[in-house]
C-alpha cells in the first residue's frame, strides 16, 4: 500500500513535469508574439514593447523564460501580464464564481443518472429502457451552444426570466428572498447545461454496472432464495454495482477548474472558463499557463484519489 | 433463432453456416437505431458532396456568400422580392429555403458548404487521430518489453534540443548538438553491420544500459497528453495558430488519439500472445507485416467504433471552435458560425438557431447511434445479453 502510494506519486510528479514543459512549449512556439497583440494602438510603441518584454523577461532565451515562469508560479509571485493582477488571486476569486455551477451540476447529475440508469437495468429492453438510451444519446450528441439557446428561449419565453449573467443587472437592493431567487434562476440554467452530458453518459454507464451484476451468480442464488426482488435488486444487486462509481469521485475533480468556455460564454457567467477563453483571446500566457497546470494537477490527484477510494473500497485488489 | 439451431444440429458442426460479414450484416441489421444512424449519415454525405459542387466555383449554383440586404431576416420558405433584385439574385428555387440571415444571404446555400466543412472535419480530424493510434498502440502493444537504451534516450533529446535551438537561432549550440545526434545515429548504424563486441569502455555500457521499456515510455506520453483539459488545449492552439480549417482537423487529430492507442494496445497485448502470430513469425514474416496483415484486421473493432464516436465528437468540437469565433475564416460558413451569427437574433430569427443546430445534432446524433450499434454488433459478448 505504501509502496504503492510512493510509486504513483513519484509516477505523478514525473509527468507533471513533462506536462508543464510541453504546456510551455506548445505556448511559446505558436506562432504570434503577446507583445504584437495589438500593433494598431498607439500606445504601443517599439520603446513600450521593448520595455514590456524585460519587464516579463521575453527577451531571454526559452529554458530561462521556463524557470523564471514555474519559479514565480511556485511561490505565489506570478502576474498576469493583462493587468498585473497576481494570477492566483484572478483564479481564485473566478474559482469561487464557478464553484457554485459545478456543484449544483454535479449535484443534478449524479441525483438524475443514478435512478435513471437503474431503472432502464431493471426494465431491460422495455419501453422506458429504450425511451432512456434514445433519449441520452440525444443528450449527448446536443451541441451545447444550441441546447442553451432553446433553454434560453423557452425560459425567457415562457417564464418571463432574465437568466444572462450572474444576477440581475441593477438589482442592488432588493429583498433577500428576491435576492435568492434571482440567484437560483441564474444558477439554474447553466448548471443544468453543464449536467446533461454528464447525465446521459452517467447513466448508460450504471445501466451496465447494473445489467453486468444482475447477471451474476449471485443475483441467480439470491432470487433463489425466494428473496422478494426489491431486495435483490437494491440490496444485493446495486450495492456491487456501486463500486466503481466510488472511483468516479476523484474523477471528477478536473471538472472543478475545466468549467464550460462556451456555455459561461454564452451565460455571461464570470467563471474560469471564460477567464481562460478571455486570456486566451489576449495571449495573457501567464494565466493560460497557470489554468493549465492547476488543471493538470487536478487530473493527477483524481486519478491518485480515485485509485486509492478502489484499494479502500474493494478488498479482492491486492497491489 | 430456433430455426437455426435446428439446422445447425443437422449439418456438420464445424463449417459455420455464414460468413463473418453475413453474420455482421445481419446483426446490424437488427439494430434498427444503427441503421437509421447509417441511413441519415449516407443522406448527409450526398447531401455534403453536392453541396460541395453546388457552391463552389466562381459561378455557383447555390450561392452562399451573395449579400442582398433588401432581403435580410426572411423566413423559411419565404418567396423572394422579385422588384428589389437583380436576375442573378434571385435563388435558384424561387423561394428561400431556410430563409435568409441577417446579411440576406440564403442560409440555404450557407448550410451546404457548411455541410462539407463538417464533414471533412470530422472525417480528417478522425483520420489523423486513428493513424496516430493506432501507430503507437501497435508499438507499444508489439515491441512493448523491447527496452530503450540510455543512449538512445540521451542522443535523441540532443537531436530535438539542437533542432529546436536551431528553429530558435541560437545556431552554435544547437548544431553542435545536432551534429552529436546525427553523429550517434551513424554510429549505430554502422555498428550494427560490424561485430558488437570490441571492449566497453564504461561510457559505452552506460549508454547501452537498459532505461525504460517502448510501453512504458507510450504509456506515459499518453498520461501526459491525457493531463491537458482538451477543449482549452484545442482552444489555445488554434487561437495562437493563423486561422485555417486545416489547423482545426489537425489540431483535433492530434489532440484525441490517446484512446485508440489504450484500445490498439490492449488488442495488440493479447493477440501478439496467439498462435497465428506465432506461425507468422516461424515463417520469417516480417514484423510491420505481421502487425499490418495479420495483427491489425483483428484489432479494428474496437478502433472502428471508437473512430465512429470520434467523427460525433470531432464534428461537435469543430461547432464549438466556430461558435466561438474560431477556426475557418469569417465568410466561409460552417454550421457553427451560422448559428454563431444567428444567436443575436433569436428572437426575431429563430430559424438560424434552430437549422443549423437541429442539422447539428442529427449528424451527431447519427454517428452515435451507429458507433454504439457497431459496438453492439461486433461485441460478441454484449450480443448475448441483450
Amino acid at each position: 500500500m505504501l509502496s504503492f502510494i510512493g510509486r504513483s506519486a513519484v509516477q505523478k510528479i514525473v509527468t507533471l513535469f513533462f506536462v508543464s514543459i510541453v504546456s510551455f512549449l506548445i505556448i511559446h512556439l505558436a506562432p504570434g508574439k503577446p507583445s504584437q497583440i495589438d500593433p494598431l494602438n498607439p500606445k504601443f510603441t517599439p520603446e513600450v514593447v521593448e520595455r514590456f518584454r524585460k519587464e516579463f523577461h521575453l527577451d531571454k532565451p526559452l529554458y530561462v523564460q521556463y524557470a523564471y515562469f514555474y519559479r514565480d508560479l511556485f511561490t505565489g509571485k506570478t502576474i498576469s501580464w493583462k493587468d498585473n493582477q497576481s494570477v492566483l488571486q484572478k483564479i481564485w476569486e473566478r474559482f469561487l464564481n464557478s464553484l457554485p455551477l459545478f456543484v449544483v451540476g454535479t449535484l443534478i447529475t449524479w441525483t438524475l443518472s443514478f435512478p435513471v440508469g437503474i431503472r432502464s437495468a431493471i426494465f431491460r429492453g422495455g419501453i422506458y429502457d429504450r425511451s432512456a438510451t434514445f433519449l441520452s444519446y440525444l443528450l449527448i450528441s446536443i451541441p451545447g451552444f444550441f441546447f442553451a439557446y432553446v433553454l434560453i428561449i423557452f425560459v425567457v419565453t415562457h417564464f418571463h426570466v432574465p437568466v444572462i449573467g450572474m444576477e440581475t443587472f441593477g438589482i442592488g437592493d432588493a429583498s433577500a428572498v428576491y435576492l435568492f431567487m434571482d440567484r437560483i434562476w441564474h444558477l439554474l440554467l447553466p448548471s443544468v447545461l453543464g449536467a446533461t452530458g454528464g447525465i446521459a453518459v452517467l447513466s448508460r454507464y450504471v445501466r451496465s454496472q447494473m445489467l453486468e451484476v444482475e447477471g451474476q451468480d449471485y443475483i441467480r442464488t439470491a432470487r433463489a432464495k425466494g428473496l422478494p426482488e426489491e431486495q435483490v435488486h437494491y440490496k444485493h444487486a446495486l450495492r456491487n454495482a456501486l463500486l466503481p462509481f466510488v472511483t468516479m469521485f476523484g474523477l471528477i475533480l478536473p471538472g472543478l477548474i475545466g468549467g464550460s468556455v462556451i456555455i459561461e460564454s454564452i451565460f455571461s457567467w464570470p467563471g474560469m472558463g471564460r477567464m481562460a477563453y478571455e486570456a486566451i483571446l489576449a495571449r495573457d500566457y501567464p494565466v493560460i499557463l497557470t489554468v493549465n497546470f492547476v488543471s493538470a494537477v487536478l487530473v493527477l490527484a483524481g486519478t491518485f484519489i480515485s485509485d486509492l477510494l478502489y484499494l479502500v473500497v474493494d478488498p479482492r485488489i491486492r497491489l | 433463432m430456433n430455426t437455426d439451431q435446428k439446422n445447425s444440429y443437422t449439418e456438420p458442426p464445424l463449417i459455420p453456416k455464414r460468413t463473418r460479414m453475413q453474420e455482421f450484416k445481419r446483426l446490424l441489421a437488427q439494430n434498427r437505431l444503427a441503421i437509421s444512424g447509417l441511413l441519415i449519415f449516407i443522406i448527409f454525405f450526398c447531401c455534403a458532396v453536392t453541396g460541395l459542387f453546388l457552391t463552389s466555383g466562381s459561378r455557383p449554383v447555390l450561392d452562399p456568400a451573395m449579400v442582398r440586404l433588401q432581403e435580410k431576416l426572411r423566413p423559411p420558405l419565404a418567396k423572394p422580392n422579385l422588384e428589389s433584385l437583380h436576375p442573378q439574385e434571385i435563388p435558384v428555387f424561387g423561394v428561400y429555403l431556410m430563409g435568409t440571415d441577417d446579411l440576406g444571404r440564403d442560409v440555404f446555400a450557407r448550410m451546404l458548404q457548411g455541410a462539407w466543412v463538417s464533414l471533412t472535419v470530422g472525417f480528417v480530424a478522425v483520420g489523423i487521430s486513428v493513424i496516430i493510434g493506432i501507430f503507437m498502440g501497435g508499438i507499444a502493444g508489439y515491441f512493448g518489453q523491447q527496452h530503450i537504451k540510455i543512449g538512445h534516450i540521451l542522443f535523441m533529446s540532443c537531436l530535438f534540443l539542437g533542432l529546436g535551438l536551431v528553429l530558435f537561432k541560437s545556431y552554435f549550440t544547437g548544431t553542435v548538438l545536432l551534429s552529436i545526434g546525427l553523429t550517434y545515429i551513424f554510429y549505430l548504424l554502422s555498428v550494427r553491420n560490424r561485430s558488437k563486441e570490441n571492449g566497453l569502455p564504461i561510457l559505452k555500457a552506460i549508454l547501452r544500459k537498459n532505461a525504460i521499456t517502448v510501453d512504458t515510455l507510450i504509456m506515459r506520453i499518453v498520461d501526459i497528453m491525457l493531463c491537458f483539459p482538451s477543449f482549452f488545449l484545442i482552444l489555445t492552439v488554434v487561437a495562437l495558430l493563423p486561422a485555417s480549417i486545416y489547423n482545426i482537423m489537425i489540431v483535433i487529430g492530434l489532440t484525441s488519439w490517446m484512446g485508440t492507442t489504450r484500445f490498439v494496445r490492449a488488442e495488440f497485448l493479447s493477440l501478439r500472445e496467439q498462435d497465428f502470430v506465432a506461425a507468422a513469425k516461424a515463417l520469417g514474416i516480417g514484423n510491420f507485416r505481421i502487425i499490418f496483415r495479420h495483427i491489425m484486421p483483428n484489432a479494428v473493432a474496437p478502433v472502428l467504433v471508437s473512430a465512429t464516436i470520434g467523427i460525433a465528437s470531432a464534428i461537435l468540437t469543430e461547432a464549438g471552435l466556430s461558435f466561438l469565433g474560431f477556426g475557418v475564416p469569417p465568410p466561409h460558413a460552417t454550421w457553427g458560425n451560422i448559428l454563431s451569427n444567428g444567436k443575436n437574433f433569436i428572437f426575431d430569427a429563430p430559424w438560424l438557431t434552430f437549422i443549423p443546430g437541429i442539422a447539428i445534432l442529427i449528424v451527431v446524433l447519427s454517428f452515435n447511434l451507429f458507433g454504439e450499434g457497431l459496438r453492439d454488433v461486433l461485441n460478441p459478448k454484449l450480443r448475448e445479453r441483450h
